[in-house]
């Protein structure tokens, strides 16, 4: 089985961290596909995945031209293995049910939309004109994802325990969204990504907005998952890939 | 627990500046702004639409199809309605 590693340098590095948890959220959020509890939904959901699944196709090909080694955005989906992958843990875990899904997209959404417009001032041009497309297209995921976890916190019994559970869970994977490591302070000192720390206060008064009116008490500082940004993975994401990249490993080269 | 179906809303759609909104369909949502969702998600995905309407279908009063016959039959024996007898001359351009 071909398995591919890229020459990781900083900038090929954070466009692999971008790309990878843009691709695999996009997946997760596909799996509703034919299953969200109602077809107005089923539509919403797949129109965010697509979103996201168009920033991590300009990303890998953006990746792949840097790399400048005859890879294609193809290649670097379907051909790297999990250690290769790059993604935050958050984006891998199992959809779970719909309040889990929901509220994963109002934690990333609500770091990505800030991302995205900080980064549209970047000094690398490729990135600030994905940038601008992005950023329009988390600030609608973000309205779309907090009007739902306002809708269910506040809603039955029923909507309120599972959005509470579901918070629960996810808590613990918001930690790596705002890590720095040493390839990611390279990017920010030449200006071509924001820093996380800069980000952090848009992301609190978002989600606390939220919380307030879903009538979700905001979860207790405690331990924070990390690794999925240096290819330490849950046991999920081999899953994943075995699905996403089946097509791929049973029939190399395959194209339509 | 009984569960409450969800409200039917109608869709109306402005595609250009200048165009009046067109219905476009229906979506069911719990709420006028959760409806606009909907409408956005499920009839603006191919560059349809520059604005969104959505009215609770409750609110819409429709004619009774039973009679159709008292209400319309009537205007089909007054063609003298239709502006179809005097030309239009070419300087007028489009009407």
């Amino acid at each position: 089985m071909t398995t591919i590693a890229v020459a990781e340098t900083p900038l090929s590095l954070g466009l692999l961290r971008l790309a990878d948890t843009a691709l695999v959220h996009a997946h997760r959020l596909s799996e509703w596909c034919g299953h969200a509890p109602m077809l107005e939904e089923d539509l919403a959901l797949a129109n965010i995945a697509l979103d996201l699944l168009g920033q991590a196709r300009a990303l890998y090909a953006y990746a792949a031209e840097v790399e400048d080694a005859g890879r294609t955005e193809d290649d670097l989906a379907y051909l790297r293995d999990a250690p290769q992958y790059r993604n935050l843990l958050m984006a891998e875990l199992p959809k779970g049910d719909f309040a889990f899904t929901i509220l994963r997209l109002l934690l990333l959404a609500a770091r990505d939309q800030p991302f995205w417009k900080a980064a549209s001032g970047s000094r690398d041009a490729t990135l600030a004109a994905i940038a601008a497309k992005a950023e329009k297209e988390a600030a609608y995921h973000l309205r779309h994802a907090g009007e739902w976890v306002i809708r269910l916190g506040d809603g039955t019994v029923e909507s309120g325990r599972r959005m509470r559970e579901a918070l629960a869970a996810l808590w613990p994977y918001t930690g790596e969204l705002f890590e720095a490591d040493v390839a990611d302070r390279a990017l920010i000192e030449a200006g071509v990504l924001p820093d996380p720390a800069d980000l952090r206060p848009r992301w609190e008064a978002a989600v606390n907005r939220v919380f307030a009116e879903a009538g979700l008490a905001r979860p207790a500082e405690c331990w924070m998952h990390s690794g999925g940004r240096s290819g330490r993975h849950t046991e999920h994401l081999g899953h994943l890939l075995a699905v996403m990249q089946h097509l791929q490993r049973a029939y190399p080269g395959a194209t339509w | 627990m009984a569960e409450t179906p969800m409200p039917l809303w109608e869709v109306f759609i402005r595609a250009r500046t200048g165009l009046a909104h067109r219905h476009v369909g229906s979506v069911h949502a719990a709420d006028a702004e959760m409806a606009l969702q909907a409408a956005r998600d499920t009839y603006t995905r191919r560059g349809e639409g520059l604005s969104i309407w959505v009215v609770p279908s409750a609110a819409i009063v429709a004619s009774d199809p039973a009679e159709k016959d008292m209400l319309f039959e009537p205007t089909a024996s007054k063609p003298y309605r239709h502006p179809t007898f005097y030309t239009v001359p070419d300087e007028v351009g489009h009407m």
